[in-house]
């Protein structure tokens, strides 16, 4: 009685683990496709969307290299770009909200007070709040290059990571900083050398988030930045569409293409903290 | 002693902050100015900045280039003007753009470059005389023609002359199409990339034939349309998305090449402007094998008419720019119309310069245009640069053609008609109200 | 001095008074910042709704009037119903599916982590890009019908509501999964002793558990939902247009965050005004829905 119970139960797994296997490969056919259309000729990207490519459709690596120089500007430096702009805003959010978190924890006074609850204020506006007059401010102060845009980014994605690092600070218990301080550490030793460590969960879990937000982000490059010599990778495929004269679907296929493959490579060699960064970050949210 | 180190601290952090600011963003050398187009042609921008690298390797003066996306140019244009580095050299296009811009255009009447035109037919003056632009090249568009499939066949070159003649080739070629292997029209796709094709070249023979009924009304941009000739731009754009190898209800995506279908000798016809004479003939084409000819549409008199001949490009320099870049500005648009080697490169780009000193032109396009007006016909000029709001007007008629080729009913047409007509009266409404 | 210390504080007079002369570094740099990206463009922008203006130094008062315009505004109005539907179906979709899905995958089934992996997937990859690859995807699918995403308001409403869930569900599916993992086993255990079929389990122990995890994954689908931008503007772009009789339009499938975008950056400078007011309106509605519903949901955990 009780094996044949089991036996069904397997049976019915089983049968998920069919259903979901169909699922994901549903699931991963709009990536399929742009593959398959990025070596596909431009006119038969629109009337043999869903074909494999054929003799006459067949492009071989035609839109990759046409698609490198499409739009007057090279792809390879919005790429850069978009790469300098992720790293050093993830960088500078890192540092400086952790360092603001802290002290907020720690020192708790009015003002500090003050500053937590902006930063969780700041966590519910939405981005058309700002966007105009963000874009003229970053403009005065020159914040419009990828070198200074992260300043920008630390401003306005500040909120989610004082609201997560403050949270953990809370939660660790002050014995071991207070040790610290009574060896002759001063604050700054005690960040590094003793805080810093201990918030490397939350570290990745904010970086991931940042991460995410900064690499895709579309609106706030598009507006803040010096578009004259600047592009990032989602104003660059924008643009792509906008331009006169022809739009060149395989060639865009093509970018799009090469503008995922680093985003699936780095999902899949850091997969375990992404997942574990989003339901952290989540959860505390 | 720690307070004093914490402030040291923070301030080296503060300078490491800001420091890309002084350090990737050299100042621009006031001294001699500098010179910031901002361009509206996405297709010439390469040539524009070749120019821009030899003119600032001949003199030093730093020459940027700025080109917005297509159907963004206003929106570009806005977002720029309010920034601290605003274009010294930008695009004020028709007298609707100097009724928004004026204020920041420079008067342009006495300088070297204005004395340097041959024409005054491409001068923009605001309500007070002050010269606010001036055109820097003027193009003609119409039906492009491959003149030698039309003699495949079986047409004499001059034989259309009139809309039913255009009807009947048109309709011919297209039954005939597997049998010649090349259809009448090209594709329209209705995307942004193609679209402005037919909401902003192909309308214009609306705008004309209404302005020639009425003179005085379209002596500046009219409040309203009375939308007269409807019928008989809805005559031709059947005609042209009919007799297609592409199916109407694909257009609105767009994603076609209507350049390469007719390059490729897969279509009759085409429907575009002078500009597409050098990237045809990149793409191999012969000039001798190309002619353009009017938008014929079933008006009267129609056998007189002429090829549709003006601009949009009309130079204005920012008054609000200081003195140095206004006059690096100024020498460097005399340089781009009197330097015979970057005249040349201009002159290509842009098909014609009505300048003493440009290069000469060789544009076959245009001197078809010329052949029309040597020979008495009339020229359709660019009513159409008046239109209001131009992106958010021309969105709503996209919008409207779609559904109408969707389901192409009269119901539908009626709508295309409000977008353009009544579209035309609230556009212009906001934009003066 | 009094030594204050008592064992569920999180600050010490000892780490506090020290910490507190570091201020220039561990504070300033990211309040200088947060002025600079938030807090001045925001009061800017606050204030700027109470005038009319072309560029933000030249500004003349016009009290309310541009937010009577903003409701005024027809096209304002369906955005933002059209909004509200759009996160309303999506939120319902996005949490049912993800739901489903992460208690399907705790079951302990062959595969699951490969599952989650490709789940997840479409969470890394931007909205532009995005719209883009689900266009060419929708314009092959619908060029068969002779329709287009383009042409007809109700693909272009489940098109993105088909984008989002393909995007969104996966980010949902890893919350719920750890707020499943953390529903204690005994309890479970406990239940299937005391003879509750899996369907009771489900309602009286797991979901009162993951309460949590629902509230946020309803916040989050919701402001979104509200928020959402790229997708939209990548997909159609508010095409197709209503065009009335009297010559305007209405953008059929634009929602409220690309109708504020539109008119602030559309040709007519002259309603910048109306657009940092529905701006604002903007933002105190997303405000209001992410605090409401954080309450609602959290009082019904205290209930349980």
């Amino acid at each position: 009685m009780k094996h044949r119970s089991l036996q069904k139960k397997n049976a019915g797994k089983n049968l998920l683990t069919v259903f979901f296997g169909v699922i994901s490969i549903l699931y991963v056919f709009p990536v399929f496709m742009v593959l398959l259309n990025s070596f596909k000729k431009n006119t038969f990207v629109k009337t043999e969307t869903f074909s494999w490519p054929t003799a006459e459709s067949f492009a071989g690596l035609d839109n990759f290299i046409k698609g490198l120089t499409f739009g007057n500007y090279p792809f390879l430096k919005s790429a850069l770009f978009s790469l300098v702009i992720t790293l050093l805003s993830t960088a500078l959010i890192l540092l400086f909200t952790s360092m603001a978190a802290w002290y907020i924890a720690r020192v708790d006074s009015l003002f500090c007070r003050i500053v937590y609850f902006a930063c969780v204020f700041s966590m519910v506006v939405p981005f058309q709040m700002v966007m105009f007059t963000l874009s003229k401010t970053a403009d005065t102060l020159k914040l419009n290059t990828p070198w200074t845009i992260p300043i920008i980014y630390l401003g306005f994605g500040a909120g989610l990571a004082v609201f997560m690092f403050t949270g953990f600070v809370k939660s660790i218990p002050l014995d071991i900083e207070e040790a610290a301080a009574i060896d002759g550490c001063g604050p700054l030793r005690t960040y590094f050398s003793v805080v810093l460590p201990m918030l490397r969960p939350t570290m990745i879990s904010v970086a991931i988030l940042e991460i995410m937000w900064v690499w895709n982000d579309y609106l706030l490059p598009y507006l803040v930045l010096d578009r004259t010599q600047y592009m990032t990778i989602p104003i660059h495929v924008q643009y792509l569409k906008g331009s006169y004269g022809v739009v060149d679907l395989g060639a865009t296929m093509a970018l799009i293409l090469l503008s995922i493959i680093p985003v699936i490579v780095f999902y899949l060699t850091c997969q375990k903290h992404i997942i574990k960064g989003v339901a952290a970050g989540a959860v505390k949210g | 002693m720690k307070k004093t180190l914490a402030i040291l601290l923070a301030l080296v952090m503060v300078v490491t902050l800001f420091a890309g600011c002084n350090n990737n963003n050299p100042a621009p050398e006031t001294k001699t100015g500098s010179v910031f187009w901002l361009n509206f042609k996405p297709e010439s921008d390469e040539a524009l900045k070749k120019l821009a690298a030899m003119y600032t390797e001949e003199t030093g003066v730093p020459v940027e280039i700025l080109t917005a996306a297509s159907g963004t140019y206003n929106e570009t244009l806005t977002a720029e003007m309010d920034k601290s580095n605003p274009p010294t050299l930008f695009v004020v296009g028709n007298q609707a753009a100097v009724s928004t811009w004026g204020e920041y255009c420079y008067d342009l009447t006495g300088t070297d470059i204005a004395n340097e035109l041959n024409t005054d037919a491409y001068m923009l003056y605001d309500e007070n005389g002050k010269l606010c632009s001036i055109g820097y090249c003027y193009e003609c568009y119409g039906i492009i023609v491959n003149t030698k499939l039309l003699q495949e066949a079986g047409y004499a070159a001059d034989y259309i002359t009139n809309f039913a003649t255009l009807k009947e080739v048109a309709e011919d070629v297209h039954a005939r199409a597997n049998e010649l292997g090349f259809d009448a029209f090209t594709s329209s796709g209705m995307d942004g990339s193609s679209s402005w094709r037919f909401t902003g070249h192909l309308i214009n023979l609306e705008y004309y034939y209404e302005s020639v009924d009425n003179p005085e009304a379209w002596k500046s941009c009219p409040a309203e349309l009375t939308g007269a000739y409807m019928d008989n731009y809805r005559a031709l754009y059947d005609l042209m998305v009919v007799n297609s190898a592409t199916d109407r209800t694909a257009l609105a995506n767009g994603g076609f090449d209507a350049g390469a279908e007719f390059a490729d000798g897969k279509a009759l016809f085409y429907v575009n402007g002078s500009w597409e004479a050098s990237g045809l003939a990149d793409k191999g084409m012969n000039a001798d094998d190309l002619a353009m000819i009017p938008y014929y549409c079933g008006v009267e008199g129609e056998e007189k008419a002429g090829l549709n001949c003006g601009t949009e490009n009309y130079w204005a320099v920012n008054a609000e720019a200081s003195e140095e870049n206004i006059k690096a500005t100024l020498d460097f648009m005399k340089w781009v119309v009197t330097d015979p080697e970057a005249s040349r490169i201009a002159v290509d780009t842009f098909g014609v310069m009505p300048y003493k000193s440009a290069a000469e032109s060789t544009n076959a396009f245009l001197a078809d245009a010329n052949d029309y007006l040597a020979n008495g016909c009339y020229n359709m000029w660019w009513a159409t640069n008046y239109q209001p709001n131009v992106d958010a007007y021309r969105a709503a008629v996209v919008s409207a053609l779609n559904t109408y080729n969707a389901d192409p009913t009269d119901a539908n047409w009626a709508t295309v008609v409000t977008a353009f007509i009544d579209g035309w009266s609230v556009q212009y409404k906001a934009a003066n109200g | 001095m009094k030594r204050r210390r008592n064992s569920g504080s999180v600050n010490s007079y000892l780490l506090r008074r020290p910490i507190q002369h570091w201020s220039p570094v561990f504070l300033l740099p990211m309040v200088a910042a947060f002025c600079i990206g938030f807090v001045w463009p925001f009061l800017q922008g606050l204030f700027l709704s109470f005038t009319k203006f072309k560029t933000t130094s030249k500004w003349s008062w016009v009290g309310i009037e541009n937010y009577l315009k903003a409701f005024q505004d027809q096209s304002f109005r369906y955005s933002f119903g059209y909004t509200a539907l759009y996160a309303f179906i999506s939120l319902v979709l996005i949490n049912v599916l993800a739901f489903m899905v992460a208690y399907a995958l705790t079951q302990k089934i062959k595969g699951s982590n490969l599952f989650r992996t490709v789940f997840f997937m479409p969470n890394l990859i931007g909205g532009i890009v995005l719209g883009y690859i689900w266009s060419m995807i929708f314009d092959g699918l619908l060029s068969a019908y002779s329709t287009s995403i383009l042409t007809n308001t109700t693909w272009g409403f489940w098109g993105l509501i088909i984008l989002m869930c393909w995007q969104q569900i996966g980010y949902m599916m890893i919350i719920y999964i750890a707020g499943l993992q953390a529903v204690p086993e005994d309890m479970l255990e406990a239940a299937k002793i005391d003879g509750a079929n899996r369907w009771q389990t489900l309602i009286k122990v797991t979901i009162p558990n993951i309460m949590p995890s629902i509230t946020i994954c309803m916040f989050l689908t919701l402001t979104n939902g509200f928020k959402l931008f790229d997708q939209n503007l990548a997909l159609t772009g508010g095409l197709p247009y209503i065009i009335n009789p009297d010559g305007t339009t209405v953008h059929t499938t634009e929602m409220l965050a690309l109708n504020i975008y539109n008119t602030f950056y559309g040709q007519n400078v002259n309603s910048r005004g109306v657009a940092q007011a529905k701006a604002v309106l903007f933002f105190i509605l997303v405000a209001t829905i992410g605090l409401l519903q954080l309450r609602s949901t959290r009082k019904k955990e205290v209930q349980q």
